[in-house]
């Protein structure tokens, strides 16, 4: 079983995608009906336990993928396989530990890390013995390295720099300083989202050199022009979270017009890629094409949502609204889980042969429909907030809230055809990777 | 071998820039509140909302969860206030888990509001909106 660890990490992975999403779908509800599930789990450990499961799915397809792409790479071999399942085993073991965390009601309520505080010492040292393989197995193994192997090395290095730094409200000068507290906060949730951009968008770069064939794609000015300006948004361009914080303005002004040259990164390099490729590229690597050619979409759509977002001016209406919220949705659902499914379909593609499930296909179909309402339903939802917040006069939050309900039911109903669409996709390629590992361990019998 | 020296020395740069940014951020006043530091009550208070996980529906400076209203001006708000926050903290609006705080505890969380509450204004009503899209927030 060591051998197969980085399937593991991705089989791992979409089991909470399916978890994940059931669990949305029940917090979506909750909109709905404010008393359901109240006494069995109430909404504050109902919310995270649905964060941080999809958290994970984006962390373990992302890892398993690089893992298994590292093996992949001529002359590049793991350094250590064992301490690679060794990982696999921390983090799952992790991942139970914030579950017992979570229903027991033992928080630590900082968004996105509602689990207890000590619960992110393994997750540290999972992230650190990635490191250590990822840059052990490269060290003087290849040289002119595509963008890639980059990435993926920035993504580990500031994940454990998100890590610790989200966890300096143990000091005791940051946490008596709430401003200064909550910027810090959500300048390391800065760094979170964009490590795994760059451990996703790496990924993304990776299948297309090696759907086109083209190592190219990985390599040029270019490329490597887009990673940097990736890097930077990732350093200075956290503070658009927090514009309507009362930070010093030149926190703010860096983020203005550092935001400002955000997403054109991947959007460029998609467009110039599938310009490229001929037919039959894509119709061999039919199902990964469609989940690339999906996140370009969503790549577009959040483009927009977020360079409106990073504009103060809209940002003081669209802020602490569910436009917000419709960002996140379209970027982790959208672009991220797009491209890992591309990633995990082009894996299940190599290890046991092309994809035929009509079920993935329709899935597929329905993931994308139900999504554009799920996400058109947010927008909806927030405009109608934002209107409500800019008027001194308004009515109360209750009413505000009842008044919404249509929209919330737009924002369930999808929902529930989302989770179907996602356990459609998710199911097959389970099945072949169980498969696949079942029968390498028979034949190693 | 020349690319690569120039990716490196391209990356050299940014994370100098970005351990200057740093170690400013960290160790320079960045806030442009004029609210004292917490208080020690006010940081219990602050645990008590961590460790309930407060933030899963409520928003302060509009950063958190949905359900709930955002409570960053409770306290200061003309029609509820101090007392208003503290009949809600046991005995809330039926989406609400049920808790059992003790005065004490929300005595506490009440400190941990009225020192957020001191930080700012959250929406900032009369923040100024500039023609380049910059908007100039208004400090307490």
């Amino acid at each position: 079983m060591t051998r197969h660890f980085p399937l593991l990490f991705i089989a791992l992975g979409l089991v909470a995608l399916v978890l994940g999403s059931f669990i949305g779908l029940l917090i979506s509800f909750t909109y709905l009906d404010a008393t359901f599930l109240k006494e069995i789990i109430p909404f504050n450990q109902l919310r995270p336990l649905h964060t941080t499961t999809v958290v994970s799915w984006i962390v373990l397809g992302a890892t398993g993928g690089v893992y298994y792409y590292l093996s992949q790479i001529k002359n590049i071999t793991i350094y250590a396989p064992k301490l690679g399942f060794f990982h696999f085993i921390l983090f799952a073991l992790t991942g139970v530990a914030i579950y017992i965390s979570l229903l027991s009601g033992r928080m630590g309520g900082r968004e996105y890390l509602e689990y207890f505080p000590l619960l992110t010492i393994p997750i540290l040292v999972g992230w650190i013995l990635f490191g250590f393989n990822y840059f052990k197995s490269l060290f003087g193994k290849i040289k002119n390295r595509p963008v890639y192997l980059w990435m993926w090395g920035t993504g580990i290095v500031f994940m454990v720099y998100h890590l610790s730094e989200a966890h300096f409200w143990i000091f005791s000068d940051i946490r008596s300083d709430f401003i200064k507290d909550m910027g810090i906060q959500w300048k390391s949730y800065g760094s979170f989202f964009g490590s795994w951009n760059m451990l996703i968008y790496g990924t993304a770069i990776y299948l297309m050199s090696k759907i086109k064939k083209d190592e190219n794609v990985a390599r040029g000015k270019t490329v490597f022009f887009f990673y940097f300006l990736g890097l930077t948004n990732l350093m200075f361009g956290w503070a658009h979270h927090t514009y309507i914080l009362p930070n010093a303005d030149w926190i703010r002004y860096v983020a203005y017009v550092i935001s400002m040259t955000e997403w054109i990164i991947l959007i460029h390099i998609i467009y110039a890629w599938a310009k490229s490729l001929s037919k039959a590229q894509k119709k061999e690597n039919s199902m990964a094409y469609r989940f690339l050619m999906a996140s370009e979409f969503w790549v577009f759509v959040n483009l927009i949502l977020a360079l409106l977002m990073s504009i103060p001016a809209l940002n003081y209406y669209m802020h602490g609204t569910h436009i917000t919220v419709a960002h996140s949705m379209g970027t982790t659902i959208g672009i991220n889980t797009c491209i890992l499914l591309a990633s995990v379909s082009y894996i299940v593609k190599i290890i046991s042969g092309p994809l035929t499930s009509k079920t993935g296909y329709y899935g597929f179909i329905l993931f994308n429909i139900s999504l554009a309402v799920f996400w058109l339903s947010l927008v909806i939802g927030g405009v109608y907030k934002a209107v409500w917040m800019s008027n001194p006069e308004n009515l109360s939050f209750s009413t505000l809230h009842s008044e919404s309900t249509p929209i919330f039911w737009l924002f369930f109903l999808s929902g529930c055809a989302l989770f179907i669409g996602i356990t459609m996709i998710s199911a097959p390629l389970l099945k072949r990777l169980y498969n696949h590992m079942k029968l390498s361990k028979e034949q190693s019998n | 071998m020349e690319k690569r020296g120039g990716n490196i020395l391209v990356l050299t740069i940014l994370v100098c820039v970005f351990a200057t940014y740093n170690l400013v951020l960290y160790l320079q006043p960045t806030s442009g509140s004029t609210a004292p530091l917490m208080s020690e009550t006010a940081l219990e208070g602050e645990k008590i909302w961590q460790e309930n996980n407060c933030t899963a529906c409520h928003q302060l400076y509009g950063l958190g969860g949905y359900l709930g209203p955002d409570l960053t001006n409770i306290i200061s708000h003309p029609y509820k206030g101090s007392g208003y926050a503290k009949a809600f903290f046991n005995s809330g609006v039926s989406s609400m888990p049920k808790f059992d705080f003790s005065e004490t505890e929300k005595e506490a969380l009440v400190q941990f509001l009225e020192h957020v509450d001191r930080t700012g204004y959250y929406p900032n009503l009369n923040a100024e909106f500039g023609a380049d899209g910059w908007v100039s927030i208004k400090y307490k």
